[in-house]
């Protein structure tokens, strides 16, 4: 398995799953995604993300009661776990970090 | 209303078919999620078409299902009771294994004498090491206003264009044929044949010697190289390095001796010469030997180099063939390589150097074959459906126990296996004995391949017989891995057993309509066979033999044979017409810039009266001394029409002069026209010339004589007395025409076999069918019986469904071969005979007479069976 690194992407699906909290499904997912970013999330890619994202432990995932849309199938739901919500915070520490040296200057003229 | 759209259904089943269980209920409910979207903002269409998409893009590797380990481990341990089951119902139903096994062991004979002959064409000069080096240096010929010829000879001149100007090859060796002669050591005369080469023959070809030098043995003049066979007959010992050998006049000195030729070699030859001792008797005074336009009778091989590209060399070629063809006038000779491997199974080539194989002719063979084999397994596959009800039960119980579809259809495939298995013993007997049947059809196929068996070959033959026993199995193994094990334990009788009616009828009229083709197209093609020998040539060739002088005085053989009492008249020619060989000449008339090849025969005073050819205007030819100048020519109407000679009258054509070879001819009769080729081609312009070779052509003799073998040994007598070296090589004239058409016959023969196998597959797996339906409807027919029918009206009653089938099936069959034979064979043969309504409807009457005999029979013994028997049992 490769390290616990999160890629960029996988960090804003990540984000995203913890700001849906009870409600984060694939498909629910692209759409969170689609309207914060403004670009189109591919299903495919977000599986393969999520599918990857529960295998280093950072999300885990159970099947939802069955309803009749979706033509009756169930719907995973995901939930970020607490090695999920470390290294989210520990992205976001480092980040900080980094702004905290940026000096105030060299990101002023825009 | 509309009915709501859904997605592609076989899109869903290829999502669940690829999909790991575990992921696959949210992708699929994601799928339709964004479907139902999709239906509202794209329409139907667009949105089937995303779906689709969409689950190809799922296909990943983490969404792919992992073979299971344990399927396969539960099938391995399974096949213990596989074997057991099948076993069993091997031996108890023991009519319907007989015509599976027998049918699929005589298909399958067939299928495994085509691929040892495939295989064999496939190995031919695998012998040599660098064979995937190995390049044929072959000529196009585009002459003025001809078609292209392509030839496997090239010219010597070539060949050493290349050997200069090529750069980036390794070796390169010429070949010339036309070496060999009587060979004379001693007392001993062996007359052999073979081929000029180079000494750069060993670097290119692996021929490895036993004596001599590869390097050195074909570099001097006069040397001779002997392959160990015709080494041991000439000396008795194949000892013989340094001995010399008179070959016609010259002396030769064996420098080498060779490892025989394996058969499969595309180059034969007893001998080899040098190439030097060509050079040396300096050939290029008669007819150019040195020519660039030389392109008949020499070969050149190439070896590329370890990492030569083809194209390169191919560039450098085109550029002498550029360059050469730049100092010729009306005529293009392209060189270009065909590979090693591509000679003996390759393009069709004029001039080969030996033996070679059309690809199309093995693709039509090996169909035909695919079609008998396929004829087996339609009987493996109609005879298992029909008799599922029996072993319906079975599948439920095991399915109870725990089987899931996969197992079912191991079981069912193992068991077809096991069958084709046991076929492939009884067909391997039969190979042995086709075998040999197939190589002595022809003279060709016994020179071309040697069938022999190696592990390889066996190895193919299990594959083969795995893959038949798959074929006929799936189907049968798909629908019994499909029962529903509750319905048929519940209530057998509720398995829908008919419902597979309409593949089996399907597959029946299809068995039936290959056989039909095949005994029909059989039957055509034997009539069209009987129609070339006895065709009116034009001439008559009864009571002709035609001895071919072979370096034999024939005025000595004429005065001897003048002599015997059998023999009425005697007329010398160059060549025997209508047997496809052919001489062509340059001939002009009066327009000089107008000259066209013309076919042409010499023979003497009497050939065309004794060959009773019919004269439309003028006379013979006059008796003419051996040495005078040749000075008349007899000529066919063909002629006359091309040159437009005398208004195209024979009358007026008389004493035209015409110029052939440079000489001038005055035509003295115009005859009938007559077929010079044989009936496949059309009459083209032909003339006669008067004049005779004394050693060479044949001799003409017309022989009344009512004891043949001991005219045969007179007349052998009398050529003993003139020649002691070669043996009499005469043969009738309606002989030779048989061989000349022996193609016809070959294929005659293989295609009739085929019919025969074809038509007895074919009616077995009829009888099989009959035999099943009479009895499952046993109880019908006494209900019937007891009811009133007589038994007329319920054999009629059973076998009005199958001769519907076979009806429908000659409807098929009969048109097909009919318009196959009559719009596409026929037409390259220019003259034949029509398609009779006897050859047509012949074959389809013996077969429908076979399958109502064995339909009638089987029917009548239900229709007599006593009704309170059977309804008793209840």
């Amino acid at each position: 398995m490769k390290g616990t690194n999160l890629g960029e992407f996988e960090e804003l699906v990540l984000l995203t799953i913890a700001a849906l909290v009870n409600e984060a499904y694939s498909v629910a997912i692209c759409d969170e995604l689609e309207k914060y970013t403004g670009r189109s999330a591919k299903l495919g890619v977000v599986h393969t993300v999520l599918h990857r994202l529960e295998e280093k432990g950072l999300v885990k995932s159970k099947l939802g009661e069955a309803t009749n849309v979706r033509g009756g199938k169930r719907k995973r739901y995901y939930l970020v776990t607490n090695t999920g919500k470390a290294t989210l915070l520990k992205a976001k520490e480092l980040r900080d970090r980094l702004w905290n040296v940026i000096p105030e200057f060299a990101l002023k003229r825009i | 209303m509309k009915k709501k759209s859904t997605p592609p259904e076989w899109a869903r089943r290829f999502l669940s078919w690829y999909c790991r269980p575990e992921l696959l209920e949210d992708l699929q409910g994601d799928l339709n999620e964004y479907f139902d979207r999709n239906l509202k903002t794209k329409g139907p269409r667009r949105s089937r078409f995303i779906y689709i998409l969409d689950v190809f893009k799922f296909f990943r590797s983490y969404t792919i299902r992992k073979p299971k380990f344990l399927d396969l481990f539960i099938q391995w341990i399974m096949i213990g009771s596989y074997i057991k089951t099948s076993g069993r119902s091997i031996v108890r139903n023991k009519l319907f294994s007989f015509i599976n096994i027998i049918g699929m062991a005589v298909s399958m004979s067939v299928g495994l004498l085509m691929i040892a002959f495939i295989s064999d064409l496939l190995d031919y000069d695998n012998f040599h090491e660098k064979k995937d080096r190995i390049y044929r240096v072959i000529t196009a010929d585009q002459r003025r206003d001809q078609p292209l010829m392509n030839l496997a000879s090239t010219s010597v001149k070539g060949g050493k264009e290349i050997r200069e100007s090529v750069a980036g090859l390794e070796e390169l060796t010429l070949l010339r044929n036309g070496f060999g002669g009587d060979a004379a050591f001693g007392e001993t005369i062996l007359p052999v044949g073979g081929l000029w080469a180079d000494p750069s023959f060993f670097k290119v070809f692996t021929f490895p010697l036993v004596q001599g030098d590869p390097v050195t043995a074909l570099k001097e003049p006069y040397s001779l190289v002997l392959t160990e066979k015709s080494a041991a007959k000439l000396f008795g010992t194949t000892n013989a390095l340094g001995k010399s050998v008179t070959l016609d006049t010259s002396h030769y000195v064996v420098t080498g001796i060779m490892k025989d030729i394996p058969k499969l070699s595309h180059i034969r030859f007893e001998a080899l010469g040098s190439f030097s001792t060509l050079e040396l008797k300096k050939p290029n005074d008669d007819g150019g030997f040195l020519n660039w336009e030389s392109i008949y009778s020499n070969y050149v091989y190439v070896l590329l180099p370890e990492n030569g590209t083809l194209e390169s060399v191919q560039i450098a070629l085109d550029k002498v063939s550029a360059t050469e063809n730049a100092a010729i006038q009306n005529r293009k000779i392209t060189l270009s390589l065909q590979p090693l491997k591509d000679i003996a199974l390759g393009r069709h080539l004029t001039n080969q150097i030996g033996t070679a194989m059309l690809p199309l002719v093995v693709w039509i063979l090996g169909g035909l074959a695919f079609m008998v084999i396929l004829s087996a397994c339609f009987n493996y596959t109609n005879l298992s459906i029909a008799r599922s009800l029996r072993r319906s039960r079975e599948v439920g119980i095991r399915k109870v126990i725990g089987a899931v579809k996969s197992h079912i259809l191991g079981q069912f495939i193992s068991e077809s296996v096991i069958i084709a298995l046991l076929a492939l013993a009884f067909s391997f007997l039969l190979f042995l004995f086709l075998r040999i049947q197939f190589v002595s059809l022809h003279r060709f196929v016994d020179d071309l391949v040697s069938l022999e068996l190696s592990p390889k070959l066996i190895s193919y033959f299990i594959a083969f017989a795995l893959v038949v026993g798959v074929g006929a199995g799936f189907i049968p193994a798909l629908f019994f891995s499909r029962i529903n094990a509750i319905r048929v334990l519940k209530d057998a009788s509720s398995l829908q057993l008919f419902r597979r009616v309409t593949l089996r009828k399907a597959l029946i009229v299809l068995q039936y309509s290959f056989s039909l083709m095949f005994i029909t197209a059989t039957l055509i093609g034997y009539n069209q066979y009987k129609g070339f020998l006895t065709f009116d040539l034009g001439f008559t060739t009864e009571n002709i033999l035609n001895l071919r002088l072979n370096g034999t005085n024939g005025d000595l053989v004429v005065k001897e044979l003048s002599e015997l009492p059998e023999v009425k008249e005697i007329s010398r020619s160059l060549i025997v017409t209508s047997l496809g060989s052919a001489i062509g000449s340059s001939m002009k008339y009066k327009r000089m810039d107008d000259s066209a090849s013309v076919w042409e025969n010499h023979v003497d005073e009497h050939y065309l009266p004794l060959h009773q050819h019919v004269f439309l205007a003028g006379r013979n030819f006059n008796p003419k001394p051996e040495q005078a100048e040749e000075t008349e020519a007899i000529v066919n109407e063909q002629l006359l029409q091309r040159f437009d000679i005398g208004e195209r009258d024979p009358q007026k054509a008389l004493a035209e002069v015409i110029t052939i070879d440079k000489k001038k001819l005055t035509i003295v009769g115009v005859l009938k026209d007559f077929h010079y080729e044989t009936v496949e081609e059309g009459i083209k312009p032909m003339v006669f010339r008067n004049t005779t070779d004394k050693t060479s052509g044949y001799i003409n003799v017309k022989v009344f004589s009512t004891d043949w073998s001991s005219t045969r040994a007179a007349i052998e007598k009398a050529w003993r007395k003139v020649d002691k070296v070669h043996p009499l090589d005469a043969t009738f004239y309606d002989e030779q025409l048989e061989q000349a058409y022996s193609q016809f016959s070959v294929m005659i023969k293989v295609i009739g076999f085929l019919a025969f196998l074809a038509v007895s597959i074919a009616s077995m797996g009829l009888f099989g069918m009959v035999v099943f339906t009479t009895e499952t409807r046993l109880k019908e027919i006494s209900i019937r019986k007891v009811l009133g029918a007589s038994e007329w009206i319920l054999i009629l009653l059973l076998s009005r469904g199958f001769l519907f089938l076979l009806t429908l099936a000659s409807l098929v069959a009969i048109p097909a071969t009919y318009l196959f034979f009559n719009n596409v064979v026929l037409n390259n043969f220019a003259y034949h005979v029509p398609i009779g309504i006897t050859e047509l409807l012949a074959g389809v009457t013996v077969v429908m007479v076979v399958a109502i005999v064995m339909i009638g029979s089987q029917t009548l013994k239900v229709a007599r069976s006593n009704p309170a028997e059977v309804l008793k049992n209840e």
